[in-house]
Formats: structure tokens, sequence, C-alpha cells
């Protein structure tokens, strides 16, 4: 569904991705790591097109995204994003934030959009703070509303940008909970984290990458038994001995 | 040393220029403040606001665009603007398009005024509306394009409603700022407060009373500025936010 190839990217003269390669089939749970600074963060956000990139491609369904007459609009409508600082739109309340692209972008009555919005908030367990403003709410609790915000919107596949990085500690697992439960009804994710227990769980592949460039990017089983490269192993042994 | 001693019934003599009593002469003048002022604030605005956008956006040369309209109107005084705008575009323009300017134009003071006040607040007003765009945190634009709104859409919905909350001190000085520049509109000849207030000092000799009264007025239309724009600050404010005025 989702097919990377050959992308590298420049800041100027710095390169920040280098010839990165890889895809995730329909239904597929990708986990993506590395220290930071890896271009992890940018290379997810080269999927829906928030960041160019000037070599490779990158097709989503088909549809080639560096592609100048490619309507990214209407392409990123079809794929969900989640942000690791929310990025819920402080000025409108909980249901007007799930309302406003199902509205302006998919043309969807507003009786219908509440609807499907309300639904959302239930599943993600917040019907009870629908009326109220994001900054009313925890920031596990805005996480949980953004995921409902994206998954409003019907989309193809979601991809998420350190989703729980910038939670406190105890608000992780209810933010991750949701993730779960997404991959497991078949939701085709591309995941930026460094929640390995998350990646344990549900991934079906991992891919480390490392100053620009995947390093390693294998089932989880393999990456989890025997990264083959040196840095991979470091890395994992930092994160998971503490 | 004389002791002060102020004639406060000045005000209501008969003036000399046919405009009944001295009062209504100040009344007059007020009435045109009034009126510069709030159509240069509505077209500072709005340009302010077109302004301010294009020089955020990712074109590189609609923002040079936007960086030299900044620069030209921020950098000449609003005075040489002003005698710009009465006379010497004029005679810039074509030949039929100059002469009605210079003979057919309704109130060519008050228009010229308007208008020239208006695009020089307008270049301060683009500098805030982009302050308050660049002060929000970039994920918001990347939210809203993520979700398959266009650039517009999400300066329409996402970023310039924030913004523009951001902003609402800092346009509450320009706003109070067009009234007190619109006095520099006397040298074009606009019968606004200040106009008014030198042709009472003539006519009537009562310096410190005029200017006392003048004082008075100019305070009064300030203080109105300020309270309109605290009570659209308190309408505004979002709830969960501290700024905007929280409580």
């Amino acid at each position: 569904m989702i097919e990377i190839n050959n992308v590298s990217k420049w800041y100027g003269e710095f390169q920040v991705l280098t010839d990165c390669t890889t895809k995730v089939q329909k239904g597929e749970v990708v986990v993506v790591c590395g220290p930071s600074g890896s271009g992890k963060s940018t290379l997810i956000k080269c999927v829906n097109g928030l960041e160019p990139f000037q070599a490779g491609t990158i097709t989503v369904e088909g549809t080639s995204v560096g592609d100048p007459k490619t309507n990214l609009p209407k392409l990123r409508s079809k794929v969900g994003m989640v942000f690791q600082n929310f990025e819920l739109f402080p000025h409108l309340s909980i249901t007007e934030n799930l309302c406003l692209a199902q509205e302006k972008v998919l043309g969807r009555g507003h009786e219908e959009s509440m609807e499907k919005g309300l639904k959302l908030l239930d599943r993600v367990g917040l019907k009870a703070q629908a009326q109220k403003f994001p900054g009313q709410l925890s920031g596990g609790q805005q996480q949980r509303v953004a995921i409902a915000r994206a998954l409003a919107m019907d989309p193809i596949a979601m991809l998420f940008d350190e989703p729980t990085s910038a939670l406190d500690p105890e608000m992780v697992n209810e933010v991750l909970d949701v993730m779960v439960q997404l991959a497991k009804e078949g939701m085709t994710m591309m995941c930026v984290t460094h929640e390995m227990g998350f990646a344990r769980k549900v991934a079906n592949r991992v891919i480390f990458m490392d100053r620009g460039a995947i390093v390693e990017d294998a089932a989880k089983e393999d990456f989890f038994g025997q990264p083959r490269s040196e840095r991979a192993q470091t890395f994992l042994s930092k994160i998971l001995h503490h | 040393m004389t002791s002060l001693h102020l004639d406060w019934g000045i005000l209501f003599e008969e003036s000399p220029t046919g405009d009944g009593p001295y009062w209504q002469l100040l009344l007059t003048g007020l009435k045109w403040t009034l009126a510069t002022a709030m159509s240069g604030w509505l077209i500072a605005v709005a340009v302010g606001a077109v302004v301010g956008v294009i020089r955020t956006v990712p074109s590189r040369w609609l923002s040079l665009l936007g960086d030299a309209y900044v620069e030209v109107f921020r950098n000449i005084p609003f005075l040489v603007q002003l005698f710009f705008w009465f006379f010497v575009l004029p005679e810039l323009l074509p030949e039929a398009a100059g002469s009605w300017m210079k003979q057919s134009m309704p109130r060519p003071e008050f228009f010229t005024a308007a208008v020239g006040l208006g695009l020089f607040t307008a270049a301060r007003v683009a500098e805030q509306v982009k302050s308050g765009i660049q002060s929000l945190p970039r994920g918001q634009r990347n939210a809203g394009l993520a979700m398959g709104l266009t650039l517009t859409q999400t300066y329409r919905y996402v970023i310039l409603p924030m913004a523009f909350r951001i902003v609402i001190p800092p346009l509450t000085s320009e706003f109070m700022n067009t009234f007190k520049n619109s006095a520099v509109a006397l040298a074009i000849g606009l019968t606004e407060l200040t106009f008014q207030m030198k042709q009472m000092v003539e006519y009537s000799n009562q310096v410190i009373i005029t200017i006392l009264a003048t004082t008075v007025l100019y305070m009064v239309l300030a203080m109105a500025v300020n309270r309109l724009m605290a009570w659209i600050e308190h309408k505004s404010r979002v709830p969960g936010l501290i700024a905007g005025g929280g409580k």
C-alpha cells in the first residue's frame, strides 16, 4: 500500500535521508525506531507529502506523492496522521475538531460528521468530553481525540509520529491501548515510536534507522531475536535495559 | 504671577467660522477624526491581513512582495506618504484620472487621508499578523494539511483564528494609533479634531481651554477603542488556554 523507493532528502547541503527503501502492505503494522535525529519523523512526513524529498519515489495506493500533478490534499485525506504534540485546534471544541475536515474536505453534512465523530469519541473512551476544548483535556486525552479525529476521515492507513513521546508516563498506556486495538482491527499503520512493548505486541515489521538511512528492516521476531546490525543492537540494549 | 483663569463659557460662544458655537466646531472635528480613523482601520486590517499572510506562505515571490510592502510603508514618514497621495499621485496618473482626482473627486482630503492612513497602518498590522502566525506551533499547519485541508483552508480554519487572538493586544495599540495619526491629515486640509483645535485657538485666543477640551476628546476616543478591543478579546477567549484574556 505504501511503497518508499530510494528516497533521499537534503536540507541545503545536509543530507537527512539517504536512499531509503521499504514498503508497508495492507493491514501491516510497521514500527520505525532509531536514535533521535536519525530521520524517522522526516521519513514518515514524506509519506503524506508534509516534507518534500529530492530523490526517489513514494507511492500510496499507486499515487505518487512526489509528483507535482498529484492532488496532495486528496491523498492526505485518505492517510490519517497523529503527531507528537497532538495538534488539536485549540480554538475549536472537541466535536468541532472532529467535524472540521469531514465537512470541509469530504463534504459530509454536519449531522453525519457529528454522528461519526461522537461514535469514534466513544470508541476512544471520551464521549463525556465532547463539549470541552482541547486545553481542558490531559495530554493522553488530547492524543486519543487526535486519533479519533484522524479516524473520522475513514483513512486507508495511519501514520503515527512519536504519538507518546510528549506524554506523561502514566498516560502512555491509554494511548497505546487505542493503537493496539486499531492494529488488531487490521488498520495499516506506520508508527515512529520508541515503545518497544507496543512493537513486540502488534508490529509485523520493525525498521531501524540511523543517520538518515534504513539500517535494518526485519520481521519483528528477527529484529528482537537477533538484530543484524551492531548499531541496532547497541540501540536496543540501551532502551531495553531501563 | 497671574492666577490661571479658565473661562469654559467660551465653548458656547459663536465661532466666526460659521460652524456654530465652538463646541460644535470641535465636534465636527471629532466626527472627521472618527470617520478617518475608522475607515483607515478597516482598510488597514483588510490589507494588513493579506500582506501578513502572504509573508508566511511557502512562495518566495509572494513573501518578497509582502516584505517589500512593509518596508516601503513602514520606512517613510506618514506625513510624506500623505503628501505623496495628495500632491504627487494625481500627476503620475494618466491625464483623465489625475484631473478627476484634482477636480471632481468628492471630499479629496478625507478619502486621501483614510486610504493613506489605512495603507500606512496596514504595514504595521501585517507585521503583527505575521508574528502571530509564526508564534503558532508549526505542527498546527501540518495537522491541517495532513487532514486534507488545502493551504487556504488551513489558514482560514486553523491558523488565522488563533493568530488573530494572539495579536489582539498589539492590534489594540495600532487601532489607537490610527486615531492619533489621523491628526497628521490636517496638513492636507482635513478638518479633523486637531485642525479644528488650531482654528479655535486662532479665533478664540483661549489656548488652554481649547487644548484641554481637545485632549479630553482624544482620551475619550482612545478609551472607547481600548474597551472595545478588551471586549473582543474577552469574547474570543479560548476555554482552557491562558493566553487571550484568561481570568
